[in-house]
């Protein structure tokens, strides 16, 4: 975990993530990933299949793939948005950026530095990292949240007016966007819109792993940031 | 006083027994219960007919061609004759001043008491020099029309949204009736190029029977005829569950009459009946007949793109565009930049410990 040069020092230890942020976390990870990919069979079929109608359900096993692991990522949302209210401090950091705070953008300047290598240290933090906060803030969340819009609107135009999902989604924002394809256009910009979150993310966070001051991919199994020197934490912002 | 329906039917030829015949198929045909067959027949025979001015646009008239070819159980002068259409510049016998003369007798006669039709739309640019009836603008007979009648119908696509003639980028500024008129009037979009005849005989005569519109959706279209999409009706959905499809036209799956879907259909994103009352006395509709749904009722339909392809093209972003190859270009670019970014990570990360 940490480099022989700093083994010999102590390694303090904050408990960041809870089990159930933990939790939501992987699902939410393997939904993503069963939603991307059912979801770009979806709009782009596989080759077609041979035989008569009633041997295959491809496209109906496709789609209730896609929308199972839909519902899966909607019920997990709204877990994480109540574990925003009752949670530790962490758990609101990604809904409530400190956007008002000098501190927070001088801080994103610096994490900006430290990826265009022209900072030698990164900063050390407890949490997320300001520019971290920017990315999950705008990418992830708003992401999130347009795509269970969108995705429940399109969900709502087969379960037909007067189902839930229709009545609470697909009534309004389908006109809102047009029509039905403007949805699907939008819905599809979404898929890329997290893919890249996703590229980021994951890269970013094996990349700090390694070469940052404090533990990521683990802390997010275990739920404990370790840190790698017993500087200062910057957590002040 | 005007006829009332029944008479005017009586007059007609119709016996009795094919009246009653019509009137329990329009019931069944508007989702109605049992009993509204008789209600509908006590309606024909005590209403007067409300009289309907049937204005014309841009447009090119496929809203009155198929109006007229109506498969009801009553031959389709019968269905014109039911609607005392007093003014349709395409098919009624007077022309010129005397065609135009009776849009003011019958504002006059029924002021606030009429269905204005209204098929095709109006430009709005040069002060509706695009389009010119009986020497004058449109526009100008739109809206006198809409300030005194009781309710408006907008007919087809083109009223209901503008349709091929506000194409982009537009130059007419062809634009649809609820967004050209001044006058706050109800309206209820039929939409469709052309809307299918039975839908839009069925909407008159739902009007007139219970002299108010049918339950309408958000975007002012019929609940009855325009709340499912083609594809939960599609006679071909079994081949789409099963993930049959056309790749190309005239492949094997074309023969088989697999679904459409990867040619493009539209059926999943249009909302329209023609998956069940079908065309032409319930013949055929444009996937039975091999091609993919166009979302001819969808509005926008004609700025979508290609109608053989399933996303819509987005311009935005070069000449060849949909969301899957500018999201994935985008989603490229940002690989890459994380991998090369690695590299120099990694190389930073090698002289750092060099120099330790």
């Amino acid at each position: 975990m940490s480099s022989e040069a700093h083994i010999t020092r102590s390694e303090p230890s904050v408990y960041v993530y809870e089990a159930p942020i933990r939790l939501w976390h992987w699902v939410n990870a393997f939904a993503i990933l069963v939603l991307g990919i059912s979801g770009y069979f979806v709009g782009s079929p596989l080759p077609t299949m041979s035989g008569e109608a009633s041997d295959h359900y491809l496209m109906g096993y496709i789609r209730f793939a896609h929308f199972a692991a839909g519902y899966i990522l909607l019920v997990g949302f709204l877990g994480r948005i109540y574990w925003m209210l009752v949670g530790n401090s962490h758990s609101r950091e990604i809904f409530f950026p400190p956007f008002f705070s000098p501190g927070f953008w001088s801080g994103v300047k610096h994490e900006l530095k430290w990826y265009l290598f022209m900072a030698k240290e990164p900063r050390k933090y407890t949490g997320h990292n300001p520019l971290a906060l920017l990315t999950m803030h705008f990418m992830f969340v708003w992401g999130m949240i347009f795509m269970i819009f969108t995705g429940f609107a399109l969900y709502g135009e087969g379960t037909g007016p007067g189902s839930w999902s229709h009545n609470l989604f697909s009534s309004w924002i389908i006109p809102l966007m047009g029509q039905s394809m403007d949805v699907h256009t939008w819905h599809h910009f979404g898929m890329w819109w997290i893919i890249i979150f996703a590229i980021v993310h994951i890269y970013v966070a094996i990349r700090e792993d390694i070469m940052s001051r404090q533990s990521i991919v683990s802390s997010m199994i275990s739920g404990w940031r370790n840190f790698k020197d017993d500087g200062k934490i910057d957590d002040g912002r | 006083m005007t006829e009332t329906f029944y008479e005017v039917m009586r007059r007609q030829g119709i016996s009795r027994r094919s009246f009653l015949k019509y009137c329990s198929l329009t019931a069944a045909a508007l989702g109605l219960a049992p009993e509204f067959a008789g209600k509908i027949a006590h309606a024909m025979e005590t209403k007067p007919r409300i009289p309907i001015l049937w204005l014309h646009g841009l447009e090119c008239t496929c809203c009155s061609e198929s109006f007229i070819r109506s498969a009801h159980p009553l031959a389709k002068d019968v269905v014109l004759s039911m609607v005392s259409l007093d003014y349709d510049d395409t098919i009624m016998a007077a022309a010129g001043t005397q065609a135009e003369a009776i849009i003011e007798e019958t504002i006059k006669k029924y002021d606030g008491n009429f269905i204005l039709a209204v098929e095709g739309n109006a430009p709005l640019n040069q002060e509706g020099m695009s389009c010119i009836i009986a020497g004058k603008p449109f526009l100008e007979q739109l809206n006198h029309v809409a300030e005194h009648c009781k309710a408006i119908i907008s007919w087809g696509s083109c009223a209901s949204y503008g349709c091929v003639q506000a194409a982009h980028p537009n130059p007419t500024k062809a634009t649809p009736t609820h967004k050209a008129i001044k006058t706050n009037k109800p309206i209820i979009k039929v939409p469709g190029c052309p809307p299918i005849a039975e839908v839009m005989t069925a909407v008159v005569t739902y009007i007139l029977t219970f002299e108010r519109f049918p339950e309408l959706d958000r975007q002012g279209r019929p609940k009855m005829f325009y709340s499912q999409r083609i594809h939960d009706k599609c006679y071909r959905r079994p081949h789409f569950d099963a993930g049959q499809f056309v790749e190309k036209f005239d492949d094997e799956g074309a023969r088989k009459g697999y679904c459409l879907y990867k040619v493009g259909c539209k059926g999943p994103t249009t909302y329209n009946a023609c998956s069940t009352i079908r065309w032409n006395e319930g013949t055929s509709f444009p996937i039975q007949a091999g091609h993919g749904c166009i979302g001819c009722s969808e509005d926008g339909f004609w700025d979508k793109g290609s109608w053989y392809a399933r996303l819509t093209d987005v311009h935005q972003f070069g000449i060849e565009g949909n969301a899957d190859k500018v999201g994935g270009t985008a989603a490229a670019v940002v690989g890459t930049a994380v991998a090369a970014h690695a590299a120099i990570s990694a190389v930073k990360r090698a002289q750092k410990k060099e120099n330790a």
